[in-house]
């Protein structure tokens, strides 16, 4: 249970930190700095069942049947970083508490903060490799945010960029990786993966899992040749860098090397991509640090170069080597979390970090000058200190790494001249600053600190002080703990001690510092001045490649978007078109595309009438479309029939009936709808004569050929091969002895697909809404307001209807249909209602049924009116379709109560008196459901369409004269507001 | 039957098809309905065509499918007729509203070539 809290606080916090106001810079401190103590002592509390070899855990079974478990995990390696992660963010708060300046916006700062340690515990507790990857990219984005704090800076925002594009593709490599490791190892856990080791190792697979691992762990260590993002992350806030920036996010990396190197170390290629890539960091990072001209700069170089370091451990192959890996991965983020913030003690103290200005700062701030010069000391690797013991036991491991005189005798050598870069820019580093006179003009005076931004400082260098002169008693049990848990039975014996006599390591260590200095002090006497680049390596910076590359795809994104893209409507769908007809073009040439053996039905010459009437009212309609709209409507109205009566010739009854129904709403929709279209008269369209317009219908008539003709193809490469009865068998013989329904169609749309219809007829009742909310605020076209022409000319006449809503019937030419439609709508209402009852055993259901009161009510509006049919009855749309999902969703959540899942249909037979047998059922009251839902979302729209003319209608009759159009519609604008 | 089914379809699909190209926001609303019929019979065609065959049981009658019209299509098709009567609705008040907005029923809210 500790487990979940230690990683579930400080996202909690986090939330928590978001909501506070943006000056509460003491709460969020006391928030963040009490989840992280908080972390801490849980962490600690963990130790003795960590420290006897035990696994604390803590699974919380997500999807189990693909492996995909919530897994945390703690060994006595991982314990060692959460309680690094939980104690230095403990730290690093107190540090920015009096870091950040009361302008800084501070409870995004914290909320960043510690959802960045949450992350970071939780990638480190992980006992799943996919959940280590998400912690992983969250890790990645936290630290996007961070270094993006003050986005006003551009350098800030393009460090942040820089380091979540190198640091996310690491992710993206990695979880690849991580998905072919666990397809090797045969699971996601990563007890698992560790136990299949040798599998691993064996298997063809392995330098592709390799190299995708460590494209992942290099990148986010910032390892040559990924290393240059992490000097640019330094735009980050001081404690920012000093936290995730050289103490635990960079060290994700190598945690995972570590992690991993019982399953992945021991082979050829491990050992010379990771000491490649390692010596590389090692050496040129400390050489560009030597020449940095602003302190962060010289300690991400630093930070590289130890990473480096580290890295170059770990692929050596031996178990002491990774002992000494752990050990360095600790003391780095000790003395280098604490030099961190040291120069941000000095940037605050004198608003500059540059190295040529700062001079003699020990004057000024004595205690901050000693906390320096102890961390850079131990970063030197000075005895007594804890680099150096880490350092030597690095020194001792070069000798052994391989075979042949190159790598004996050329990795020491190398070892020791990188020692001697590390000592020259921690000497340039303390005696620059410290040292010297006291600047003078600097932009503050300089001063020291509160006591609360030194302590996390003294804190670290009393370890390093600490660990250097006793390590055996410090840092050694938690040291072997945590190697234990790596390497288990194969622990090897190691000696913690600052004095293991006159050896060879020693001697390296002392010609390191020899050197280092002899480098800095001709440095000193030559070059006074430095431009705060690194000689030589300037042509090799990966951050300028980094950007030419980037421009170059912003760009070439650019060149795709005009060339392919279009806003034109019209290109678009040509496009669709287009690669939808390739794609079915190139199925069928690639496959075997040939007419099916099934026995074709005989032609009835009735219904090759019938299509003749559909296809030639379909043609008529391409063709009349643009200029005659209603000859158009009529025919798309025509072939709509047709298509209703096909689907009663061929079987499908309820088919038959929805068509025809939606047929009806569909054209009266439409209609109402042409009054807003513009007119438009063949005879004046010059534009139509043009040779490119006629090149384009002529384009877009064989294209729609094409299309045609492929259709009819597939339609009868399907028809002419026999039927399969799989997916229906299981619904044919199931319909009614379990959901006790005779029409299949209705049964699967009410009962064994109702989900199904639930989501569709949401969907219907949202497009009802959303139509209903557009034209609320509809603004027709200004020379549409105007009474349409039939009725002006009435007007002129004088026969104009003017409705009356208190008349008997609507009088005008409508008088005898509204006597028959009157009459008709009890009968519609209780053919609907028919309809919908019967529909589970024959034709008919909900939808058939609502779309029949629908057009009954709907005729009513047509022929009397909306004012004088709303004087009498109001249908509510908005109530049916609320009664109709509310009806739907009872019908199914009224399963639950009987312990059955949602929509499980539920009978009961009742025996009433008089009455006799009732079978009632659950479906029906969904399909209830179903039927309001459509009969109030079909009147909706329809109504609120037909309610735009109404708008024009209220105005004064004297309208249909007037000519002042710019009159008309500010009139109309009016009652809309009214309205 | 079988052949005239299948040119009904690639007739109304064509026209469809050609519609949908059209600069008119109108024309384009009526190759959707064209379309929709298309891909409706379409869909329906997958369970192949039979004559008196509804799929409608009786209590009594064996429940053996291939006696049967094939249901799942047909009900697959019966909720896509809603629907496309419900997009149709959505995307005529879309263009009327667009038609109200840019004085133009040019698909793209302005005129274009022809």
């Amino acid at each position: 249970m500790s487990l979940v809290l230690i990683v579930l606080l400080p996202f909690l916090g986090s939330l928590v930190a978001a909501f506070l106001p943006s000056n509460a810079r003491n709460a969020e401190a006391w928030l963040a700095g009490i989840v992280a103590v908080t972390c801490t002592g849980l962490v600690l509390n963990l130790y003795p069942e960590v420290t006897s070899g035990e696994v604390v855990r803590h699974v919380i079974p997500w999807l189990p049947q693909f492996g995909l478990n919530f897994h945390l995990r703690m060994d006595g390696y991982a314990w060692l970083f959460a309680l690094l992660v939980s104690f230095m963010g403990a730290l690093v708060v107190l540090y920015a508490r009096y870091y950040m300046s009361a302008a800084d916006p501070v409870p995004r700062f914290f909320s960043f903060l510690l959802a960045f340690m949450g992350a970071m515990v939780g990638m480190v507790l992980s006992g799943n490799l996919i959940q280590l990857v998400v912690f992983w990219e969250l890790t990645s984005l936290t630290s996007f945010m961070l270094i993006a704090y003050w986005y006003h800076l551009s350098e800030a925002r393009h460090g942040a960029r820089t380091a979540l594009t190198v640091t996310a593709m690491g992710g993206l490599c990695l979880l690849g990786g991580v998905l072919m490791l666990g397809e090797v190892a045969g699971g996601y856990e990563l007890d698992r993966v560790l136990a299949a080791g040798d599998q691993i190792r064996a298997h063809p697979w392995y330098p592709a899992i390799l190299i995708l691992v460590l494209l992942g762990a290099l990148t986010k260590s910032a390892q040559f040749p990924f290393h240059f993002w992490l000097p640019h992350a330094m735009a980050a806030p001081t404690p920012v860098s000093a936290y995730l920036h050289s103490a635990t996010m960079v060290k994700a990396g190598v945690f995972l090397l570590a992690r991993l190197w019982p399953v992945l170390s021991g082979t050829d290629l491990w050992f010379w991509i990771l000491c490649l890539a390692g010596l590389s960091s090692l050496l040129l990072g400390g050489f560009a640090a030597i020449f940095q001209r602003d302190m962060k700069g010289v300690l991400a170089y630093s930070t590289i170069s130890h990473l480096g370091l580290i890295t170059l451990l770990l692929g050596m192959n031996t178990r002491l080597a990774l002992v000494a890996a752990v050990f360095h991965m600790m003391n780095h983020a000790t003395f280098k979390a604490s030099l961190f913030m040291a120069a941000g003690i000095v940037d605050h103290g004198t608003g500059t970090r540059d190295l040529q200005r700062l001079s003699g700062l020990s004057r000024a701030m004595p205690i901050t000058a000693t906390l320096a010069l102890v961390a850079a000391a131990a970063m030197a690797g000075v005895p007594l200190l804890n680099g150096f013991l880490s350092k030597e036991m690095f020194f001792a491991e070069t000798m052994f790494a391989g075979e042949g005189p190159a790598i004996r005798i050329g990795l020491p050598a190398m070892a020791t001249i990188a020692g001697m870069f590390s000592v020259a820019y921690s000497l340039r580093l303390i005696h620059q600053v410290f040292f010297g006179p006291l600047a003078e003009d600097l932009p503050r005076v300089p001063h020291e600190p509160t006591r609360g931004m030194l302590l996390p400082s003294a804190l670290l260098v009393l370890a390093c002080l600490l660990v250097g002169i006793f390590p055996g008693y410090t840092v050694g049990p938690f040291l072997r703990t945590a190697t234990q848990a790596i390497l288990g039975e194969q622990t090897p014996t190691y000696s913690l001690a600052v004095w293991h006599g006159l050896t060879l390591p020693l001697v390296m260590s002392f010609v390191a510092l020899l050197g280092g200095f002899i480098i800095y002090l001709l440095l000193y006497l030559h070059r006074r001045r430095s431009h705060g680049h690194a000689p030589l390596l300037n042509r090799f910076d990966g951050g300028r490649t980094f950007d030419v590359v980037i421009i170059r795809l912003i760009r070439a994104a650019g060149l795709a978007r005009r060339t392919i893209a279009s806003r034109r409507l019209q290109s678009q769908l040509l496009m669709i078109v287009g690669i939808a007809f390739v794609a079915a073009a190139l199925v069928a040439w690639s496959g075997d595309v040939h007419w099916g053996a099934a026995q074709l039905s005989p032609v009835d010459p009735i219904f090759a009438l019938l299509w003749v009437v559909g296809g030639a009212c379909a043609i008529g309609a391409a063709v009349q479309a643009k200029y005659h709209r209603l000859a158009a409507l009529i025919m798309v109205g025509g072939t709509g029939l047709i298509t209703c009566l096909t689907f009663a010739w061929f079987s499908a009854p309820d088919l038959a009936l929805t068509q025809i129904t939606v047929e009806v709403v569909t054209v009266v929709l439409i209609l109402l709808g042409l009054r807003w279209l513009p007119r438009r008269i063949e005879m004046n369209d010059a534009r139509r004569q043009t040779l490119r317009a006629k090149a384009r219908r002529v384009r877009d008539g064989i294209i729609a050929v094409a299309v045609g003709g492929g259709m009819a193809t597939l339609v009868f490469a399907v028809l002419s091969r026999p039927r399969m009865v799989d997916l229906s068998r299981f619904f044919v013989e199931h319909s009614l002895p379990q959901a006790g329904g005779g029409n299949v169609v209705n049964v699967i749309l009410v009962d064994f697909r109702a989900f199904d219809t639930f989501g569709e007829i949401t969907v219907v009742g949202i497009v009802a809404l959303t139509v209903y909310a557009l034209l609320r605020r509809f603004r027709p076209a200004i020379e549409s307001v105007g009474l349409p022409r039939a009725q002006r000319e009435d007007g002129a006449r004088g026969t104009q209807y003017v409705p009356d809503p208190t008349e008997l019937l609507p009088q005008g030419y409508m008088m005898v249909p509204a006597v028959l439609v009157r009459m008709l709508l009890p009968m519609a209402g209780l053919i609907s209602v028919f309809f919908l009852l019967r529909g589970h055993n024959l034709p008919g259901g909900g939808f058939i049924g609502g779309l029949v009161l629908a057009t009954a009510v709907i005729v009513q509006y047509m022929v009397g009116g909306a004012i004088w049919v709303e004087a009498r009855t109001r249908i509510q749309p908005l109530y049916w379709i609320a009664s109709g999902l509310l009806a739907a969703g009872t019908a199914g959540t009224i399963a639950w109560f009987a312990g059955r899942t949602f929509l499980t249909s539920l009978t009961l037979d009742l025996d009433l008196p008089l009455i006799g047998a009732i079978h009632l059922s659950s479906t029906l009251w969904f399909d209830i459901g179903v039927y309001m839902l459509v009969v109030g979302a079909t009147v909706l729209m329809l109504v609120a369409l037909a309610h735009q003319s109404l708008r024009s209608y209220r105005r004064p009759g004297a309208v249909a004269q007037s000519t002042d159009i710019r009159m008309d519609s500010r009139v109309a604008s009016e009652t809309q507001e009214a309205h | 039957m079988e052949i005239i089914f299948a040119l009904a379809i690639g007739v109304l699909s064509g026209s469809g098809v050609w519609l949908l190209l059209r600069p008119r926001t109108f024309q384009v609303i009526m190759g959707l309905s064209l379309l929709a019929y298309a891909i409706n019979l379409f869909i329906f065609a997958m369970g192949r065509l039979a004559i008196d065959r509804a799929p409608i049981l009786d209590p009594g009658d064996v429940p053996d499918p291939t006696l049967y019209a094939d249901p799942v299509p047909q009900a697959l098709v019966l909720t896509a007729i809603v629907i496309s009567f419900a997009t149709t609705a959505l995307l005529l008040v879309v263009i009327l509203a667009s038609r109200g907005l840019t004085g133009t029923d040019h698909v793209d809210g302005r005129e274009g070539e022809a």
